[in-house]
């Protein structure tokens, strides 16, 4: 039987904050500055916390008694429904920080739209994510001008960032008929919603970095947000649940 | 001897932060509601920022000092409404910056952000100070530094 849709929403949400959140922890200790480590460190700590709430969520509605470590830890990657764009890997700090923007770009509109879900604890956690993704919004779109706008060293890499990770974008926005029904329900954010302001944000940021905006692709890659993703997913997901595996059950 | 909830509720509230001293969860406005019924006592929490790691040792703490008055613990976090830094009440943001931290801007109806990018005054001479970064060793917290007594210092974020 098909888990039922909000439990696959959840799911999908709680992949995207761990996902993101595993990406930028992988920083600690290898960042440029210590301020820099500790923002990225801030950054992936919401993300897990929100990535907490979405699993607490999903278990409770689907009654099968999983928790929060038996989604992060105890499914195969094919179970994982994340979008491609946070399995890419990080070239360099600058992908780091174009990653961010696409996604924060999404991030913020969504979680507004998110805080009049008729589901009371989305409806919660969107208000208490939109703010601190404000705070992640706005570090990521000063990296990306900063870079941009830099040395001609820094604006190359950071357009070969924007270049790399923009085919990803568009499966941000992508909807099936899973979130059509919870649209319709009051639940879900239709993602189409989102694409103006989305175009917005980005567009100003790479605008003020003198970054091109590159054109938007037919056949952009899809999949990750049903469980289809790259070989970089499976070492990011081997380094996350390497503990868990090694020592089932352990606690401290 | 029959505890009262006044009493309980006052342990409760007298909880301090793990992250900052002598800060306590009264202080912080963290505390929901506490309820007494035969002899389970149920608190509600509202988390500071979502992924904050303290929440857990601060649910532990609670939980201990509900124990000591010879009751069970029943503790529960809520989302909704959203903590805010104006739940500090006057008197934890005296002591926030008796312990060298700067108390948060005030928000009112402005975005944190906004609110972020007011002047922020060194708790040891009371001078503009400037920020050096938007994030902390803490989720709640950012660094700053004196450009008067140059002593660098932390300042609690508006959320």
């Amino acid at each position: 039987m098909a888990a039922p849709a909000r439990v696959v929403y959840c799911l999908r949400q709680g992949d995207r904050a761990l996902v993101l959140s595993q990406r930028l922890s992988l920083w600690l200790t290898r960042a440029h500055a210590l301020e820099e480590e500790m923002a990225l460190g801030n950054l992936g700590l919401d993300l897990l916390g929100q990535s907490r709430i979405l699993y607490g969520r999903a278990g409770e509605l689907e009654g099968l008694g999983r928790d929060e470590d038996d989604f992060a830890y105890g499914r195969s990657p094919e179970e994982f429904l994340s979008p491609l764009l946070l399995e890419q890997p990080d070239h360099d700090f600058a992908w780091v920080v174009v990653r961010q923007l696409f996604h924060d770009a999404w991030a913020m509109p969504f979680w507004s739209a998110l805080r009049s879900s008729r589901d009371e604890t989305l409806a919660a956690l969107a208000g208490k994510a939109v703010r601190e993704t404000a705070y992640h919004w706005r570090h990521a779109r000063s990296w990306v001008v900063r870079l941009g706008d830099g040395t001609e060293e820094s604006h190359l890499r950071t357009q070969a960032a924007v270049d790399g990770l923009w085919p990803f974008v568009s499966e941000l926005f992508e909807s099936d008929e899973i979130e059509q029904e919870l649209v319709a329900e009051g639940v879900a954010v239709d993602p189409h919603s989102l694409l103006d302001e989305w175009r917005e944000r980005v567009d100003a940021a790479l605008n003020e970095g003198g970054l091109r905006r590159p054109s938007v692709l037919d056949d952009a890659p899809t999949g990750g947000r049903s469980g289809r993703h790259g070989s970089d997913f499976f070492a990011l997901l081997d380094t996350l649940q390497s503990v868990a595996k090694e020592h089932p059950g352990a606690r401290w | 001897m029959r505890v009262t909830i006044d009493r309980v509720e006052a342990s409760v509230r007298a909880v301090e932060d793990p992250e900052l001293p002598h800060v306590t969860l009264g202080d912080l406005g963290i505390v929901r509601s506490v309820d007494l019924e035969g002899g389970v006592v149920r608190v509600v929490l509202t988390p500071t920022f979502v992924g904050c790691p303290a929440l857990e040792q601060i649910k532990d703490d609670v939980g201990e000092a509900i124990e000591i008055l010879g009751l069970e613990p029943r503790i529960e976090t809520t989302l909704s409404p959203p903590w805010s830094s104006d739940w500090i009440t006057e008197e934890g943001r005296e002591k926030l910056r008796r312990a060298g931290i700067a108390p948060p801007p005030r928000l009112g109806d402005q975005e944190p952000l906004v609110a972020l990018d007011r002047p922020v005054r060194c708790p040891r001479c009371g001078a503009v100070a400037e920020r050096l970064s938007e994030f902390g060793a803490t989720a709640c917290k950012a660094p700053y530094r004196c450009t008067t007594c140059s002593e660098p210092f932390e300042g609690f974020k508006p959320l």
